[in-house]
């Protein structure tokens, strides 16, 4: 049983067009930015991606929505600096938006990836996020209605994985990473380092091998760290 | 004189109990962490799972991996946990934040929020404010008493899009400190210079009046920052 495959164009080769596809990271970490890139160069249409962010030109889901492979992006905050692509295609009605809260967004990928059918959050009662929702009484307290969500396939940023496609996260490359990975029908990976199985402790692992279809190595270097973003 | 924006973040600090776990929004309320008051242990949680999230990063501590909620660089105090974003939320929808710090465009008498849209060709974004604001224990709003344009932000209804209804229990702004209590919006205290008659012009709903206002007790500056407006 070995997941590694050799580049991310081998790994992103049989994505149709219409896929849908769920990307994670939350600022820059955790952003599987080969395999973004990767699928750019496949010159898809109709994708659905599921991704908090809008995106930008560097981590290349912005140059996926420039380009006009994205019909829909499912999303919790797409108005962050730098998310000019987004912006331009939903203003000019090319671009259809799903805007969920964000602890909502993660949930149904939660409830996707653990077999429910949807839970009930007081999160958006009474906001125009739940209108046409159903909303029940649960204790006196009002609560929306939402359904699961999954996906095609899972585009995941991990530190390190074994070649069974075990990973391990590291500071806040987790955000979305581990729960995508539960929630799609083909996930693949996009690690710094690949190591023997075994190499990892038992205890470390976070997302188990038994999520993972496909894993990359894509090494980082860890010695000349990238400029210092101005603040 | 009216408060800074840092002097809004640092009357904010003043009033976080030891030992609590609060969630800072972004704008004024995430300067609340210059301020936090030493002996206090305070930890900062940060919706992309960081349990103690300490300074922003110095050049030479950047981790290309560690950012907080607003995409700055930062680093972990001793006793800082990680964790992913389902977790991070149960944290905080659970109703385990003992504290929240939002900021907001609108805030009703009744301690409704209105933060995170303006209506018109926009691209919406929410972001976690509507989960915090149901989740927390306390809602506490951080916000300049007026816009820029001199309309009251502390109104008698929401006119912008709600984030989550009743659920605001303090407003501190550059004007005033005011508590929700019920249908009832409390004058608590007034900047040094500012009258009672200045912040009921500057208010968009009726405040209750108590017998004495207290005026707020603010240094001039801290650690070089203008705490108050000159």
């Amino acid at each position: 049983m070995d997941r590694v495959v050799a580049t991310c164009d081998e790994a992103v080769a049989d994505i149709p067009n219409g896929a849908s596809i769920m990307i994670g990271g939350f600022g820059p970490p955790g952003i599987p930015v080969n395999l973004v890139k990767a699928l750019r160069r496949r010159k898809l249409r109709d994708l659905v991606l599921i991704y908090c962010g809008g995106g930008t030109e560097e981590d290349g889901i912005g140059g996926l929505i420039a380009d006009g492979a994205v019909r829909k992006l499912i999303t919790s905050f797409p108005t962050h600096p730098g998310a000019t692509a987004v912006r331009e295609k939903y203003l000019a009605g090319e671009l259809e938006l799903e805007v969920l809260p964000q602890g909502t967004f993660v949930e149904r990928i939660r409830a996707g990836g653990a077999g429910l059918g949807g839970f009930y959050t007081p999160t958006g009662v009474g906001t125009e996020l739940a209108e046409g929702k159903e909303v029940r009484i649960i204790d006196g307290r009002p609560y929306v209605f939402e359904l699961p969500l999954r996906a095609d396939y899972a585009f995941i940023k991990a530190y390190r994985a074994d070649r069974w496609g075990n990973l391990v996260y590291r500071r806040t490359m987790r955000n979305f990473n581990p729960i995508m990975a539960t929630a799609a029908n083909i996930v693949i990976a996009e690690v710094d380092e690949v190591v023997p199985v075994g190499a990892l402790s038992p205890e470390e692992i976070e997302t188990p091998c038994i999520f993972v279809d496909r894993v990359v190595e894509v090494p980082r270097d860890w010695i000349r760290r990238p400029a210092p973003a101005p603040r | 004189m009216p408060l800074t924006r840092e002097g809004i973040a640092y009357r904010i600090a003043q009033d976080l109990p030891d030992e609590s776990f609060v969630n800072l929004g972004t704008g004024i309320p995430s300067l609340v962490a210059r301020f936090l008051p030493p002996g206090k242990t305070i930890l900062i949680h940060s919706e992309n799972g960081i349990l103690g999230a300490g300074p922003k990063a110095r050049p030479d501590e950047i981790d290309p991996d560690l950012v907080n909620a607003n995409g700055d660089y930062v680093t972990l105090i001793p006793g800082a946990s990680l964790f992913d974003h389902a977790l991070s939320f149960a944290i905080i929808r659970g109703g385990h934040l003992t504290h929240a710090v939002l900021g907001a465009l609108q805030v009703s008498r009744r301690g409704d929020l209105a933060s995170w849209r303006i209506p018109g060709p926009r691209v919406p974004g929410v972001g976690g404010a509507m989960d915090i604001a149901v989740g927390a224990q306390r809602v506490w709003v951080a916000t300049m008493h007026t816009t820029d344009q001199g309309e009251p932000k502390i109104v008698e209804e929401c006119t912008y899009p709600l984030t989550a209804a009743r659920c605001v229990r303090r407003i501190y702004t550059d004007l005033a400190v005011l508590s929700v209590e019920g249908e009832q919006l409390i004058l608590e205290e007034v900047a040094p210079g500012v009258t009672v008659e200045d912040v009921v012009a500057r208010t968009g709903a009726p405040l209750t009046i108590p017998p004495a206002v207290r005026t707020m007790e603010i240094p001039t500056e801290f650690a070089g920052t203008a705490l108050l407006a000159p």
